[in-house]
């Protein structure tokens, strides 16, 4: 599988690699260009040299969005840092480039909620928190006994 | 009318105060604190602190009975959400938005954000306007109409000037709409005769624009590049 991956920060780097590793080519896009530092962390060779690829632009050019190879790709993933961003990006990924799988991840709950309703694939981590917190207080406790 | 306008910047601040003087109800939203505490200190509480795109302050700034919402933050990605939203989730029937880098304007399009106003864009077009001398001066495109306009000079020698409109031989799908000469301008019939000097307004199905600014230029090639 051929994946495209916007946003190159702890996640966006983390999937890429994880991918890569199980054997999917891999193409990461990034303003920074020193965020390669992150997909080659803990390598012994450089991204490249490991078969992953790497463009520096922002998703909303779509001269970067071409040359990362949006065109063939089977699946996108959005993670940049900002929700706005990642939602149009995703929408563009999906309605003009016709990419087939399209997963996005949205800080917000509540646009996250919205834009899942409205058929995107969207991730969200905040809401992931809120329910994993709650679960792990509320699990196996009661209210405490009064120490006499 | 109630207008929620989304971005205090030049744009957003100067047409709430316009809005406010017309007699018109405005919330202006800005997510910027310094921002905000400058523009509270002229619009008071029609100037509301927060992020505008997240829903819960839209909703708070009443965006549900809002007549028309203006998106125009300095940031496009925003603006074409806010505008998403305004009109997909809460039904908001008159949008605007401002579009920042000309180059967003596909995206702005592609999902359906309509109408989109571009500060560079104008200057552009004014300055086209003001400095014609560079070919056929665009100057409506009707995206939806699939139809172009376009003003030309008439080059002396060109194959129109001196050429009645129907002798002209312009493709189909390109059609002379209006003569300027000497200041005035009129409507032709297929008789009407073109002269060297004038300036044409044409209306064009996309793509004739190339094929008909020939009819008009000296094959001297006369014209700045």
């Amino acid at each position: 599988m051929f994946i495209v991956i916007v946003g190159c920060g702890r996640v966006g780097s983390a999937v890429a690699k994880s991918m890569l590793s199980g054997g999917h080519d891999v193409s990461v896009i990034d303003e920074d260009p020193e965020a390669i530092a992150l997909l080659e962390k803990g390598q012994d060779r450089s991204w490249e040299e490991l078969g992953g690829s790497f463009t520096v632009g922002t998703a909303l050019e779509l001269d970067a969005l071409l040359e990362a190879g949006i065109e063939r790709a089977d699946a996108f993933v959005v993670s940049t840092d900002g929700d706005n961003t990642n939602l149009v990006v995703a929408q563009i990924a999906q309605r003009r480039f016709e990419v087939p799988k399209v997963v996005v991840r949205v800080l917000d709950p509540a646009r996250a909620k919205w834009y899942r309703e409205q058929g995107l694939s969207t991730i969200c981590p905040t809401q992931t928190a809120i329910e994993l917190l709650e679960e792990a207080v509320l699990d196996g406790v009661g209210d405490r006994q009064e120490v006499a | 009318m109630y207008v929620l306008i989304v971005g205090a910047g030049k744009v957003g601040w100067n047409l709430a105060r316009e809005l406010i003087e017309r007699g018109h109800e405005v919330t202006l939203v800005e997510s910027n604190r310094g921002r905000y505490a400058t523009v509270e200190e002229e619009l008071g509480h029609c100037v509301q602190a927060g992020d505008g795109s997240e829903l819960w302050v839209l909703e708070r700034a009443g965006i549900e009975r809002a007549d028309m919402v203006i998106a125009a933050t300095g940031d496009d990605e925003d603006n074409i959400l806010i505008s998403q939203v305004g009109r997909e989730k809460y039904g908001v029937e008159r949008i605007i938005a401002r579009c920042n880098n000309p180059r967003n304007f596909q995206h702005f399009e592609l999902l359906g954000v309509k109408p989109v106003v571009s500060a560079t864009d104008l200057i552009l077009r004014l300055i086209e306007h003001e400095v014609p001398k560079y070919g056929p001066l665009h100057l409506l495109d009707l995206h939806q109409e699939r139809l172009e306009i376009i003003e030309l000079d008439v080059d002396e020698g060109s194959s129109a000037a001196g050429s009645r409109v129907e002798d002209v031989g312009l493709p189909d799908g390109a059609l002379v709409i209006s003569i300027l000469r000497g200041g005035a301008g009129f409507v032709p019939t297929g008789e009407s005769v073109i002269e060297g000097g004038d300036e044409v307004l044409l209306v064009l199905d996309p793509g004739l624009e190339d094929s008909v600014t020939g009819f008009f230029t000296s094959a001297a090639g006369t014209r700045a590049a």
